[in-house]
C-alpha cells in the first residue's frame, strides 16, 4: 500500500507538521504499532511459507501418519520428462502466462479509458460509477455460473445472438481454444475492471487542477495534457494497478475451474487449478508445495521486472 | 500404512481400538469408559437395533446439494421426531469441498459423528484413516451380501474390512425425449435397446434436422458414457490387481470411437459445453441423453417437454453401466463417545431401512429387497433403473484410484473435442494411469 500514498505525495505538498508531533522518547512505539500487523504477517503468512519449504521436501500428505523425506526431488521431478507432473505443471504454467498476457494490457488500458470517462461532469456520474463496479463485488461462482451458460458453444445466449446477426453462432467459447481464451479474459475483464476504475479514479483526482491549468495556459492540447500530465501523475497508481492486475491474473483459478473445466484437454487449466488438484484432490501436498513456490518465483521475478521498468522510466 | 508409526495418545488409542468394534460393546453396557477390550458381551441391542442411552447430538456431513438434499433434510427431521435421544444435525457440502473439509476436520478432532460418500471415495479415506472400519455394525445390523448387487456390497469394503454401509445405487440411464421421437416418426414408447435400432432413431432424427445423440466431452456424463460402453465392449478399466490402467484395448477404443464417429457424422454437434447435452435434451434439441438417475425427479416434472426413462441400450455385445452407491461411513472422532457410536448406528440402521423413501429423491435403494417393493416399484420413471443394477459397474476398491481415472477422462475429453484420436489419447492416459498407480500403490501400501 506504499504506492498509493505515494500517489498521495504526487498531488499535495506533504504537511510540515507532520512527524513532528510524534514523540521520539520511546523507541518501542514503532514497533508497537507494527506489531498487530507484525503478528498476523509472521503468523499468517512469514512461518506457512517457510513451513511450506519443508512440506515441499517430502512425500507429503497430512493424512498419512508418515511423510518420507525426498529431498528435492520433487522440484527435479518437475523439470524431468516422462514425470508424472512435468509436462502437466509447465503446460499449466503455459495456461497462466497465456491468460496474463493477454488480460493484463486490457485489465490496465480498459480501466484507466473509463476512469477518464467517469471523472468528467456529467449528470449520472455517481450512477455510472457504481455500474461498472458492480459486477466486481460478485463472486466468481456467479460470475462462473453466469457465463458457462452465456457463452456456452451450443446452448450459450452469445452464439444464439451471433447466429440471428449472420455468424455461425456455432463458436466454441468454453470448449476450444484460443475462444476460451478470449471468453475467459473478457469474463475477466467485465468482472474486475471496476476495480482498476476505481483506483485510477482515486489517482486522477488526486492530480492537481493547477497542472491542467498551466498546461492550457501554454496551449496544450487534450493529448499533450494526458500524455504530459495524467499519466506521470498516475504512475505511482499504474504500478500499483500493474502489479496488483499482474498478480490477480497469474493467480486465475476459479474462472477456468466453473466455465471451460480446462478444456480441451487441459489446455486452459491453469496453474493454481493444477495445484489444487494435485495438493488437495490428489492429496500430495509435498509437490503441490514445491509447485507453488515455482511459481511464487516466478511472480516474484516477474515483478521485479516490473519495478524496474517503472523505475527506469522515472530517471530516463 | 503401519499402525505402529501412529504416535497415538490413550484416549486415541481408545478411539481406534473402539471403533474396530469395542465401541459397540462398550455402548451395550450403557457408556461407561471401560478400556477396550474389557468388554466382551453381545451388543446386539446397542448398534442399530435401537438406541436407550442418554440424549446425544450427532453431526452428519455429506454431499448432497441437489434435490436429494432436502429429502435427506426431511427424512433426517423424520428421524428426530421419532427418537426423542439423538438430535441428527445435517450439514451439506459440495462434495469436492467435503472431502477438503472432513480429513482436516477430523485431524483436528472436530470431525462430524456421521458421513455419506461414493464407494469409491471409501478407499482414499480409508488409508487415510479418516473413516473408521465398522464391521461390528454391519454385523448387528444382520447385514449380508446377499441383501445387496455384489458389487454394492463389495464398495464398502478397503483391504478385508468394512468401512461403508450402502445405502443406494445411482446409475446411468437413457433419458429421450418423446417429442422428438414422435417428430421424427419413432415410437415414443420404444426406446432403442441396441445398436441397430439406436443408429436407425438417430437416422431417423437426423433426417428432421436432429442432432439425436449429444456428446459430452466432461466426467458428467461424457465419461460416464464412455465407461458403460467400455465394459458392453468387453474391455476393462484395469486389470485385475489394479496395477495397470486397460482402456486402451480393443474394446476401450471401440467404445470411445463410437462416441466420436456420433459427433463424426453428425448425430451430435462439436463442443457440447457442461451440461449443454442434458439442457439440450430439455429444450427438445437433444433427442437421447445417457444421463444419471440423480436428474429423474427434474424430468418428471418437466411440463414443457415430455422426456423418457429407459434402461441404457447394448451397443456392444455386454451390458455395462456405470454407476456408484452412497454410503454411509463413520469419521474417526477423537473422544470415542460409545454412546454417539451406538447412536450413529441406529441412525445409518434407520435411514437404511428407509432405503424407500430415500429412493424418492432419485436412488435405486441398496438393499435388493426394497429394490422389489411395491414401494419402491410405484415411484415414477426409476424402475428402469433398478432393472440395470445387475450390469452396473463400481469403480475398483484401490485408494487414490480417483486419479487414475482422471486421466481417463482426460483422453475422453481429448477424444471427444477432436484434439486427439480416441487410441493415441486412451494410450496415453492409460500409460499415465499405470504410473499412477504405481505410485499410488508405494504411497498408501
Amino acid at each position: 500500500m506504499t504506492t498509493t500514498s505515494e500517489a498521495t505525495a504526487v498531488g499535495r505538498p506533504p504537511t510540515k507538521a507532520a512527524g513532528r508531533r510524534v514523540r521520539r522518547s520511546g523507541s518501542l512505539t514503532p514497533y508497537l504499532f507494527l506489531a498487530p500487523y507484525g503478528v498476523l504477517f509472521i503468523g499468517f503468512i512469514l512461518l506457512p511459507a517457510i513451513y511450506g519449504i519443508w512440506i515441499s521436501l517430502h512425500d507429503y500428505d497430512y493424512l498419512l501418519p508418515h511423510q518420507p523425506w525426498v529431498g528435492l526431488s520433487n522440484y527435479t521431478d518437475l523439470f524431468k520428462s516422462g514425470s508424472r507432473d512435468g509436462a502437466d505443471f509447465w503446460r499449466s504454467i503455459r495456461a497462466t502466462a497465456i491468460f496474463t498476457v493477454f488480460s493484463v494490457p486490457l485489465l490496465v488500458t480498459i480501466p484507466l479509458a473509463i476512469a477518464l470517462l467517469l471523472n468528467r461532469k456529467f449528470p449520472g456520474r455517481t450512477f455510472f460509477r457504481a455500474i461498472f463496479f458492480t459486477p466486481y463485488v460478485l463472486g466468481v461462482a456467479v460470475v462462473g455460473v453466469l457465463f458457462r451458460f452465456l457463452l456456452d458453444p451450443t446452448i450459450g445466449m452469445l452464439n444464439f445472438y451471433l447466429s440471428k446477426v449472420g455468424f455461425s453462432g456455432t463458436t466454441p467459447w468454453t470448449t476450444q481454444v484460443p475462444w476460451a481464451w478470449v471468453g475467459l479474459v473478457g469474463m475477466t475483464v467485465w468482472w474486475t475492471l471496476g476495480f482498476n476504475a476505481i483506483i485510477y479514479l482515486a489517482g486522477l483526482q488526486d492530480i492537481s487542477p493547477e497542472l491542467y491549468e498551466a498546461a492550457e495556459v501554454d496551449g496544450a492540447t487534450a493529448w499533450d495534457k494526458f500524455r504530459n500530465v495524467t499519466l506521470p501523475g498516475l504512475r505511482p497508481v499504474m504500478l500499483f494497478v500493474l502489479t496488483l492486475t499482474l498478480l490477480a491474473s497469474a493467480n486465475m483459478f476459479g474462472q477456468s475451474f466453473l466455465v471451460t473445466k480446462g478444456a480441451p484437454n487441459n489446455a486452459t487449466r491453469t496453474a493454481i487449478y493444477y495445484i489444487s488438484q494435485v495438493g488437495l484432490q490428489q492429496y500430495r501436498q509435498g509437490i503441490a508445495a514445491a509447485m507453488s513456490y515455482i511459481l511464487a518465483l516466478i511472480l516474484v521475478l516477474v515483478s521485479l521486472l516490473n519495478f524496474r521498468l517503472f523505475r527506469e522510466k522515472d530517471e530516463s | 500404512m503401519n499402525q505402529l508409526y501412529v504416535p497415538l495418545s490413550r484416549r486415541g488409542f481408545i478411539g481406534a481400538a473402539g471403533a474396530f468394534g469395542g465401541a459397540l460393546a462398550l455402548a451395550a453396557c450403557g457408556g461407561k469408559s471401560t478400556p477396550p477390550g474389557a468388554a466382551g458381551g453381545p451388543s446386539g441391542s446397542a448398534a442399530g437395533g435401537a438406541y436407550n442411552g442418554p440424549n446425544v447430538t450427532l453431526s452428519f456431513w455429506n454431499g448432497w446439494t441437489g434435490a436429494d438434499g432436502d429429502y435427506a433434510k426431511k427424512m433426517v427431521s423424520e428421524f428426530n421426531a421419532a427418537t426423542k435421544n439423538i438430535k441428527v444435525n445435517m450439514n451439506v457440502f459440495q462434495w469436492a469441498d467435503l472431502f477438503q473439509k472432513m480429513p482436516a476436520a477430523v485431524t483436528s478432532g472436530n470431525g462430524p459423528d456421521i458421513s455419506a460418500m461414493h464407494g469409491d471415495d471409501i478407499p482414499t479415506q480409508a488409508a487415510q484413516r479418516v473413516i473408521v472400519p465398522i464391521d461390528a455394525i454391519a454385523n448387528n445390523l444382520k447385514l449380508s451380501e446377499s441383501d445387496f448387487a455384489p458389487a454394492v456390497w463389495q464398495g464398502g469394503i478397503y483391504q478385508n474390512k468394512r468401512y461403508g454401509i450402502p445405502v443406494d445405487v445411482h446409475c446411468l440411464g437413457l433419458f429421450y425425449n418423446k417429442d422428438l421421437f414422435e417428430k421424427a416418426g419413432l415410437d415414443a414408447d420404444k426406446p432403442p435397446t441396441n445398436k441397430d435400432e439406436y443408429m436407425n432413431a438417430l437416422d431417423k432424427l437426423k433426417s428432421k434436422g436432429i442432432q439425436g445423440s449429444w456428446v459430452s466431452p466432461f466426467q458428467f456424463t461424457g465419461g460416464l458414457m464412455y465407461q458403460s460402453l467400455l465394459w458392453q465392449f468387453g474391455a476393462e478399466l484395469f486389470n485385475e490387481d489394479v496395477t495397470k490402467a486397460t482402456w486402451d484395448s480393443e474394446g476401450g477404443i471401440a467404445a470411445l470411437t463410437f462416441m466420436t464417429d456420433l459427433v463424426k457424422n453428425g448425430y451430435s454437434p462439436k463442443n457440447v459445453g457442461q451440461d449443454a447435452d442434458y439442457v439440450a435434451l430439455k429444450n427438445g434439441r437433444n433427442a437421447l441423453n445417457w444421463q444419471g438417475i440423480w436428474q429423474v425427479n427434474e424430468v418428471t416434472k418437466l411440463s414443457t417437454a415430455k422426456i423418457g426413462l429407459a434402461a441404457l441400450p447394448k451397443i456392444g455385445d455386454k451390458g455395462g453401466v456405470w454407476g456408484n452407491s452412497h454410503q454411509f461411513v463413520l469419521p474417526r472422532t477423537q473422544g470415542n463417545d460409545a454412546n454417539k457410536v451406538s447412536a450413529a448406528a441406529y441412525f445409518v440402521s434407520w435411514f437404511t431401512q428407509h432405503g424407500a423413501d430415500w429412493a424418492k429423491s432419485g436412488k435405486v435403494p441398496a438393499v435388493k429387497k426394497l429394490a422389489e417393493s411395491s414401494e419402491f416399484t410405484s415411484i415414477e420413471g426409476l424402475k428402469p433403473f433398478a432393472d440395470e443394477v445387475p450390469d452396473v459397474h463400481f469403480p475398483p476398491a484401490v485408494a487414490g484410484i480417483s486419479d487414475a481415472m482422471t486421466a481417463m477422462y482426460d483422453a475422453v475429453n481429448a477424444a471427444v473435442l477432436g484434439k486427439s484420436d480416441p487410441a493415441s489419447a486412451l494410450h496415453s492416459a492409460a500409460n499415465k494411469a499405470s504410473q499412477i498407480l504405481a505410485q499410488n500403490k508405494k504411497k498408501y501400501g
